[in-house]
């Protein structure tokens, strides 16, 4: 796959193609498998992503602590806040669903992690709902994310591990932005400008899981950088364009997160899960491993 | 090379790749190792694994994957409740396997119908993992081809053998690793294959009579 999206979108612009089309074509070289296959299997990644949604919907989960569960119902039923009935707060519904469905060990797509698995499925189906886009279209996005995260793995990292909450849900965020942005009609310099002006945004943000577990804040952070991503479509598409090239902005996160401190990389060691009461519920709510009787 | 179907996906059983999808594909390799469902099994968890695998299902993943549930499997989540109704006896324990070992460290000895074999594996990271050692022996199994693993006399020629009965078969052979605890001792075969072997080549290597035994393990991902 590509190593730079510069080249990605110069490479779609020079042949008069979409970034999910030039993805597809040099995946299908790489891989040898026809372009059909890789459609299909994106199809199948799409159909568990839905059901993840609908699934978490449902409001009726909880994950093994007890933290987390049941708020994707809580903002999908409400209608206090001023966005309310609109697409951001569909969104913010469906980034908390997947990840509840996800803390609740069901079944997702870790796309590209488990712990940033929300954030993909709700901007897309999301948006692709409120527009009215149907499924061929969604799986190019799919194809268009792929191409985004796969650009971010080789140049930077999608671990939370090596590259704190930045290179999971921020680089979730970026791989949603610019897959949405293409399907809403959006060129490919501007796929470009979308993943940058999300990503700049989730600079140096920390991985800080209470306990190391992948619940929270992992569900709200999924939740705020679905937020992020509708940011950065809604300004790349209005024409704005970012100064910093796409490529350095995630080049940036890389080098952030290896130069971040080993206490906000997964490790429960600083951050939300460092604060007093952090530590006092990952003690009083981690569930134990039944071991055997010494 | 980085493929688009590594970042969208796989499809599993959250909450972590690592803690919960990598432990299953452990459990499976090792399930394969036995032909099937161990009756016991002693479960040992080191590190991270130890830390937090309570609220990652890291338990529920392991017995998850030696009753043969992939990672994407709902069943995942009640595995430990479907192994005390089958009557299963596997037990957990916390421990320290070695200093220098992965955070994501298991060491599993399980029974199956009177064999028993003991294992240690690791989960890499994003669902890869890595058994090191079966029965002592150093080995390298990721899972991420069908495998072929024996255990053989240590003589000259018994590459060439096995080699030749593959590709008699058509198997097209991806690597081959072979070690042994020493000299003249037995020696444990680990073969990588592009395809499934199939049950002809496997008892047609199971038949030669300096080879102790042998399985073919599916691949688990990757």
């Amino acid at each position: 796959m590509y190593k730079s999206l510069a080249e990605a979108i110069r490479d779609a612009e020079a042949s008069g193609r979409t970034l999910a089309e030039t993805a597809l074509a040099l995946e299908s070289k790489d891989q040898g498998r026809p372009v059909e296959e890789i459609r299909s299997a994106l199809r199948r990644a799409l159909e568990v992503m839905r059901g993840a949604v609908e699934r978490g919907l449902t409001g009726d989960l909880r994950s093994a602590s007890g933290l987390v569960g049941g708020d994707a119902a809580l903002v999908a039923a409400s209608h206090a806040g001023p966005m309310a009935g609109t697409l951001f707060s569909d969104v913010l519904a469906r980034a908390l669903a997947v990840q509840e469905v996800n803390a609740a060990m069901g079944v997702i797509v870790a796309a590209p992690t488990a712990g940033g698995a929300g954030v993909l499925p709700a901007v897309l189906t999301g948006v692709a709902r409120n527009k009215h886009i149907g499924d061929d279209a969604l799986v190019s996005a799919l194809a268009t994310a792929g191409l985004i995260g796969a650009v971010v793995a080789e140049r930077a990292s999608l671990s939370g591990a090596e590259g704190g909450c930045q290179a999971e849900t921020g680089a979730a965020a970026g791989m949603a932005a610019g897959a949405a942005t293409e399907m809403l009609g959006g060129t490919p310099t501007q796929v470009g400008h979308a993943v940058a002006l999300t990503m700049q945004g989730t600079l140096g943000l920390v991985c800080d899981p209470l306990g190391g577990l992948v619940e929270l804040p992992c569900v709200f952070r999924n939740a705020t950088g679905s937020a992020l991503a509708l940011a950065g479509i809604e300004m790349a598409l209005a024409g704005i364009q970012f100064a910093i090239p796409v490529d350095e902005v995630i080049d940036v996160m890389g080098e952030i997160g290896r130069t971040m401190d080993v206490r906000y990389r997964e490790t429960a060691g600083g951050g939300l899960a460092a604060t007093p009461t952090g530590r006092r519920l990952a003690k009083e709510r981690l569930v134990q491993i039944r071991t055997a009787p010494r | 090379m980085v493929s688009l179907l590594d970042i969208i996906g796989p499809v599993m059983v959250g909450p972590s790749s690592s803690h919960t999808a990598g432990a299953c594909r452990i459990g499976l390799l090792v399930r394969g190792l036995v032909g099937g469902t161990p009756e016991r099994a002693r479960i040992e968890l080191h590190g991270s694994f130890a830390r937090t695998g309570e609220g990652h299902g890291t338990d529920k993943a392991l017995a998850g994957g030696l009753l043969g549930f992939r990672p994407d499997d709902e069943r995942l989540r009640d595995a430990l409740d479907i192994m005390e109704r089958e009557g299963l006896d596997y037990q957990f324990e916390k421990t320290t396997i070695d200093d220098d070992a992965h955070p994501n460290t298991t060491r599993l000895t399980v029974e199956r119908t009177g064999r028993i074999v003991t294992v240690i594996g690791s989960s890499l990271g994003a669902g890869r993992i890595r058994l090191t050692e079966i029965d002592g022996y150093p080995v390298e199994i990721t899972g991420s081809l069908p495998t072929l693993v024996l255990v053989a006399a240590d003589q000259p020629g018994s590459v060439a053998r096995i080699a030749g009965i593959l590709a008699e078969k058509q198997v097209n052979l991806a690597t081959m690793r072979l070690t042994r605890k020493e000299r003249g001792g037995d020696a444990f075969m680990v073969i990588e294959c592009d395809e499934p072997p199939g049950e002809a080549a496997r008892d047609a290597i199971a038949e030669l009579d300096w080879v102790h035994w042998v399985r073919a393990l599916d691949k688990v991902g990757g």
